[in-house]
């Protein structure tokens, strides 16, 4: 893990209409790190991860991306930068198979007759470099994957096509134990591979299990950022219900919310 | 499988081997019962059914089992089935088309006023056919643009579309009367009949297009799973095309009307090369994989940037375009144009064709060759109850009955696999 941040935010600020939904919002993620963004409904987390994926343009606030100032206007601009969004419902086609999934839009193809064979391999090398065994057969329709699968599958779609930080927006809120497991494995292994990830999630255990770093938000602002060896669930969840934001000037430091 | 399952072979357990079905012919059984008993039936039923039709009407109608009958029945079911084929395109994004039968009329219309001998815009017949479907393939694609680019739904769309094309038709043919078409190539799209090597030849290039296609993507895609083959199934399969082919050769080479010999129907055969091509761009091209996922999940599609009005407006044209084909056939089964156009239920048909080869209306699930077969069922059956001189009313009895049927079975078959995990 370098020291440089894979992603940078600073200053994010945010209005619609007369709601202020993010107000001087900083934040970072470095590569081969999971950080998690948590807060109460209404903190401004979905805000803030729509305007790094291009859903939302920010009212004002830097983006630096790999060093590099960047402005991010579309979701394609973001996938263009390798920043791929795993969203609640997953995106995925349940009448196609897993290989279909993986390729949906992006098809090899040779004057337009599809290329079946590369598909085929890339997508089981995807799925073993990430180490999902558990779907017994690529050629399988989604419908008849688990969620936790699904999950994998999506997941699997976003790190194969060069995403170099993935977010996650509640990736085990309709799973069981057993498959939020499954599905927190892969977090973490993502991580290992030098990918950074974004973690949105309501569930402060599955946090502790994977998260490096805590990024808290509460009505906007930044509140703290923690680093989970050095906290307890005790201290995210009063900043999550009652922390004032930390903020003196320039980057939040860990220093600061651990006061 | 359970979530333990899962768990329990998630570390160690060899990555992505399916399991494992003994090979041979023990494999295919054990496949076979697995599918029975997970409610995978793919085109199973259809194809007993077919089989109970056609040894009942055997049995009981004198005429059914003739070679002149055998012609008569291709020339009836192609019309139906080239309608059908882009039902399914149309059904597998989840949309319908009402307007074809009466699109099916405007193709017939256009190319037998295009034809017309003395109108001062008459041109050759083979051109006259190409504008016939293009200006169907035309009408659909300002309704797809409607639909798609809009939003209005597609059922109230085509059905302003039935209206519009009958009114059209109406207007044109009660002042004209009857249009006749006395172009031979027009005509040959139903009356054309290979001489019996020509016949014979014919079967021979189509027993052998399924074998070799399947070998080619062996050889295109060795060593991965899809590439992987069923042999018994695959046999199976090979034979029974090739015993169909060269049988309907066999027994069309046979026909005679009076002394005159019929041989194979050029309609048959054109059939057959619009299945290919269809089936083709289904299941082989970026367009068909596009329209298959349109179909199951039209917002992922979307934001996996999948251009999805374009895809709308590309299989409304389709579907244009096959009912001016359709049309064409229709027209020249009888040399002409009249207001009785389109013949019987052909709107009708040509959905419950496609829905009762297991084409799902809800978008994402079906095959073209399940419209095959069920237009050929669909036209057996009339055919059949037709030579047994059973009435019209009974007629639309019993093809509901068959088409209840067929997708009420369809929907439990749905529900096992749902069950079964499958």
């Amino acid at each position: 893990m370098t020291d440089t941040p894979l992603l940078e935010l600073r200053g994010i600020t945010k209005s619609f209409g007369s709601v202020q939904a993010l107000t001087d919002v900083d934040f970072e993620v470095k590569p081969g790190e999971v950080m998690a963004l948590v807060g109460d409904n209404g903190a401004g987390k979905s805000t803030l991860v729509k305007c790094i994926a291009g859903t939302h343009m920010p009212d004002s606030g830097q983006m630096v991306f790999e060093g590099r100032n960047i402005d991010i206007h579309t979701p394609k601009d973001a996938a263009r930068l390798g920043i791929e969004v795993v969203y609640q419902d997953l995106a995925l086609c349940d009448n196609l198979d897993v290989v279909q999934n993986m390729f949906l839009g992006r098809e090899v193809n040779r004057f337009q007759v599809l290329n079946e064979a590369p598909m085929e391999q890339q997508t089981a090398e995807t799925l073993k470099s990430l180490a999902v065994t558990t779907i017994s057969s690529i050629r399988q329709p989604v419908a008849t994957l688990s969620g936790g699968q699904r999950q994998s599958v999506a997941v699997a779609r976003a790190v194969m096509w060069n995403g170099k930080l993935v977010i996650l927006d509640e990736p085990t809120a309709a799973l069981g134990v057993a498959q939020t497991e499954q599905v927190l494995e892969l977090v973490r292994r993502l991580g290992q591979q030098g990918i950074g990830v974004i973690l949105i999630s309501h569930n402060l255990h599955d946090v502790f299990e994977t998260a490096d770093r805590i990024t808290v938000l509460r009505l906007g602002r930044t509140v703290g950022v923690f680093d989970r060896r050095s906290t307890t669930q005790q201290a995210v969840v009063e900043a999550i219900t009652a922390g004032t934001p930390t903020k003196v000037a320039g980057i939040p430091s860990t220093a600061n919310a651990e006061a | 499988m359970t979530s333990a399952d899962i768990v329990g072979q998630d570390r160690g357990a060899p990555p992505l081997e399916e399991e494992q079905l003994p090979g041979g012919l023990a494999g295919m059984w054990a496949r076979a019962k697995l599918n029975l008993r997970t409610g995978n039936l793919g085109p199973f039923p259809i194809i007993v059914g077919q089989i109970a039709v056609v040894i009942i009407f055997g049995f009981t109608a004198t005429n059914f089992f003739t070679a002149t009958n055998m012609v008569n029945l291709i020339n009836e079911t192609v019309g139906t089935a080239m309608l059908a084929f882009g039902v399914v395109f149309v059904l597998l994004l989840g949309e319908i088309d009402l307007s074809i039968g009466y699109l099916a009329g405007i193709g017939a219309l256009v190319v037998a006023e295009l034809q017309l001998p003395g109108s001062g815009h008459q041109i050759p017949g083979l051109l006259a056919m190409v504008v016939a479907v293009a200006v169907c393939a035309s009408i659909g694609l300002v309704q797809g643009s409607i639909v798609a680019i809009v939003g209005v739904p597609s059922f109230v769309v085509t059905l302003g579309g039935f209206l519009i094309w009958q009114g059209v038709i109406l207007n044109t043919l009660e002042q004209r009367g009857t249009i006749i078409i006395q172009d031979r190539w027009i005509n040959y799209t139903d009356s054309y009949g290979f001489s019996p090597l020509g016949g014979y030849i014919v079967a021979v290039v189509i027993a052998a297009l399924y074998p070799l296609s399947i070998l080619y993507k062996r050889v295109a895609a060795r060593g991965t799973r899809i590439a992987q083959l069923n042999w018994p199934g695959f046999v199976a399969k090979t034979v029974g095309i090739a015993i169909a082919a060269f049988g309907i050769v066999a027994i069309t080479n046979h026909a005679k009307v009076i002394t005159t010999t019929l041989g194979l129907p050029l309609s048959g055969v054109i059939l057959v090369v619009f299945f290919i091509l269809l089936t083709f761009l289904a299941k082989w091209t970026t367009f068909g994989r596009h329209v298959y996922a349109t179909g199951g999940n039209a917002e992922a599609a979307r934001r996996a940037g999948i251009n999805v009005p374009r895809i709308r407006i590309l299989v409304f044209m389709i579907s244009g375009a096959t009912a001016g084909i359709g049309g064409i056939i229709f027209a020249a089964q009888v040399n002409s144009v009249a207001l009785t156009f389109p013949p019987g239920n052909l709107l009708l048909n040509a959905i419950a064709s496609a829905v009762i080869g297991g084409v799902s209306l809800f978008g994402g699930r079906g095959e073209v060759r399940g419209a095959l077969l069920g237009a050929v069922l669909i036209g057996t059956l009339q055919n059949g109850l037709n030579t047994l001189n059973v009435s019209n009313g009974w007629i639309y009895i019993i093809t509901g009955l068959v088409l209840l049927g067929a997708v009420t079975l369809d929907t439990v078959a749905v529900r096992l696999q749902a069950r079964s995990g499958r």
